[in-house]
């Protein structure tokens, strides 16, 4: 099938490189525009070719910025997404550890409490969750940041399936062995999970990264702004003359963590897929 | 580690009850396990001998009843404190550890020091041929390997009981067989109490020193292999021990004379009076033209070693089968067939208890 060629051949080859050119020419101009000075940007028309001013642009944006340096914000961001995926990897490995494992009044309760707030992201409930982070003074900190996205129904249901899949025997041979249950999930749990771990990670970092509304809301001190709300913060106010090539160069910079964790992070989950744990 | 005793575990089952909610998986078994001795329990799926094997290992609670090992109630202890070891069906091994830390984790986790581990894990791994193995995955073993290494991790163990849960189930016919002679041989040389549970008869026939046939929930026999297979307690045990099973049919006792089949009557001690099921082992038929039981042939499976022929009885129709040594051509056997047997291998069970009268 894959040999085949022909007409077919050829047309989804046309229909694929199509896409790549739709989705990759934005991308394309925000690089041209970040390479040239802001007078050739606004004089149409806009150049398609890279120009000189590469070094220039991205050294003014990672260092000085337009509010705050871009590196600063680069550096937020990266503690904030690290800070959501682990934080949301931990509780949620921990709370499906609780419901799958032990048994205690209210177990389903608690996991369909739980599934439930997978219905309220956190646009539903951001005026109370700012009311909190508010009284506990936590705006303009990393914590005001983290703590309140690092509740994860997603990650603990995920996890709960992949524990339910774990074999009994497994866990009584552990209770034969002597593993009481911190042991047992360091050792057992934790390890097998890898696979699991390192694919929700790539998925929650770049969901921590994106994070738009929140940081926005709480952080007014430039210097705790994150880099994908920063950029919005780049946009002049009133009249003022933007400053597309820092901006653009802004963006760019802003994709590049993701992207490179997917391009890292993708060698463990492929290889987490091929080689079967159980 | 708490210090061992040298004397040698044994186990006892006293009156032991379970029941998951309203239902009741064990009706009340006592057992009593000899220092060294390998005890299976043997049973149709269902009849609660995993159970049975599980409350020992801890891994279920006793609904009533007491389970002492070593003369210690352990009721409330978890596995760990009973100091057993268990090898699963499935082996159960830990995915993500090479075959050494799977021998090597309870060890571990118990706080053996480092050499006496390797010292252990080393003894074992070359008692069970499995000295190559040690730096690899389970995932990288074939089926027996991975039951040698699942009997290792019970071995460096050194406990006072070996529970095996069907540990061969998963293994093919071939292999099974030669799991079966090496699981005996360890268990000789150890001497460690042992209980197995399985539902093949072969393995219990052949594995234990003295076995349980167990039915819905209750011990039908306990007793030496042979013992059970020559003197069927039960209906159930006679018809579950044996293979083909036993032949059974439906009779009248009078004293001390039974009636069965097409008004054939035989003489015994029995000294009942009422309706009883007669048992004939299929071997214990033998051709004879003088027989007294006239059987209409149907189909013959010739095994090689043997040849069963299953046929009914002339006049009450009941189904009958027959090992016949060697092969028997199909085209010597006639449309009918007379057999005859010897009174003592007739076995007669009281039609309303099951229970075994003669």
């Amino acid at each position: 099938m894959v040999e085949k060629k022909g007409l077919s051949y050829w047309l989804s080859h046309a229909g694929l490189i199509l896409g790549v050119i739709v989705i990759g020419f934005p991308i394309w101009l925000a690089f041209v525009a970040s390479t040239v000075t802001q007078s050739e940007i606004v004089s149409p028309p806009m150049p398609l070719l890279p120009g000189g001013e590469f070094i220039t642009n991205y050294k003014e944006a990672l260092f000085s910025g337009i509010n705050a340096p871009v590196a600063l914000m680069l550096l937020n961001s990266t503690i904030m997404a690290l800070g959501i995926a682990l934080g949301k990897i931990f509780i949620s490995l921990l709370s499906a550890f609780a419901i799958v494992y032990f048994r205690f009044p209210g177990r389903q309760l608690f996991f369909w409490m739980i599934f439930l707030t997978l219905m309220l992201p956190i646009e539903v409930r951001i005026v109370p969750s700012y009311g909190v982070v508010a009284q506990f003074g936590m705006l303009n900190s990393y914590s005001g940041l983290i703590f309140p996205l690092i509740a994860s129904a997603t990650a603990t249901f995920l996890f709960r399936q992949f524990f339910l899949t774990i074999p009994n025997e497994l866990t009584e041979a552990a209770r034969v062995d002597g593993a009481g249950p911190v042991r047992f999930f360091f050792d057992i749990i934790l390890p097998m999970s890898k696979t699991n771990i390192a694919a929700l990670f790539v998925i929650l970092f770049i969901y921590g990264w994106n994070q738009f509304l929140w940081p926005l809301l709480i952080t007014t001190d430039p210097s705790m702004n994150t880099i994908v709300m920063g950029i919005k913060q780049m946009f002049p106010s009133g009249d003022d003359n933007a400053n597309w090539p820092v901006i653009m160069a802004t963006s760019l910079l802003a994709m590049v963590p993701p992207v490179l964790i997917v391009i890292f992070m993708q060698k463990f989950f492929v290889r987490g897929l091929i080689e079967s744990e159980k | 580690m708490k210090a061992r005793n040298n004397r040698m575990a044994s186990i006892r089952i006293k009156e032991v009850f379970k029941s998951f909610y309203k239902t009741k998986i064990i009706h009340g078994i006592s057992i009593d396990i000899q220092e060294g001795e390998f005890l299976v329990i043997v049973g149709p799926s269902g009849c609660g001998k995993s159970t049975l094997l599980r409350m020992v290992a801890g891994l279920e609670t006793v609904s009533a009843g007491e389970i002492f090992i070593n003369g210690r109630m352990v009721n409330e202890d978890e596995p760990m404190e009973r100091n057993v070891a268990m090898v699963f069906q499935n082996y159960a091994l830990y995915p993500h550890m090479n075959v050494f830390n799977n021998m090597a984790y309870g060890l571990k986790i118990a706080g053996t020091s480092k050499k006496e581990i390797k010292t252990r894990v080393d003894n074992a791994a070359s008692i069970l041929q499995l000295e190559d193995l040690l730096e690899r995955k389970p995932r990288d073993l074939s089926g027996g390997q991975r039951q040698r290494v699942a009997m290792g991790r019970a071995i460096v163990r050194k406990p006072d009981v070996f529970l095996f849960d069907e540990p061969l189930s998963n293994l093919d016919a071939k292999l099974r067989v030669k799991m079966r002679l090496e699981i005996k041989a360890l268990q000789r040389s150890l001497k460690t109490t042992s209980l197995y549970v399985t539902h093949d008869q072969v393995e219990a026939m052949t594995l234990a020193d003295r076995m349980v046939v167990m039915n819905n929930g209750k011990a039908e026999q306990i007793g030496v292999p042979l013992e059970v297979y020559d003197y069927p307690a039960t209906l159930f045990v006679a018809q579950f021990i044996g293979s083909p099973s036993m032949n059974i049919f439906k009779g009248n006792s009078n004293n001390n004379a039974v009636t069965f089949g097409d008004s054939i009557e035989i003489s015994s001690k029995t000294r009942f009076d009422g309706e009883v099921f007669v048992g004939i082992r299929p071997e214990h038929l033998i051709v004879d033209p003088d027989g007294l039981l006239t059987v209409r042939l149907k189909i013959t499976e010739p095994l090689g070693a043997n040849t069963l022929v299953y046929g009914t009885v002339k006049g009450t129709n009941e189904e009958v089968v027959i090992s016949l040594p060697g092969t028997v051509e199909i085209d010597s056997l006639k449309n009918e067939m007379r057999l005859s047997f010897q009174n003592k291998n007739i076995h007669i069970f009281d039609r309303k208890t099951n229970k075994r009268i003669g």
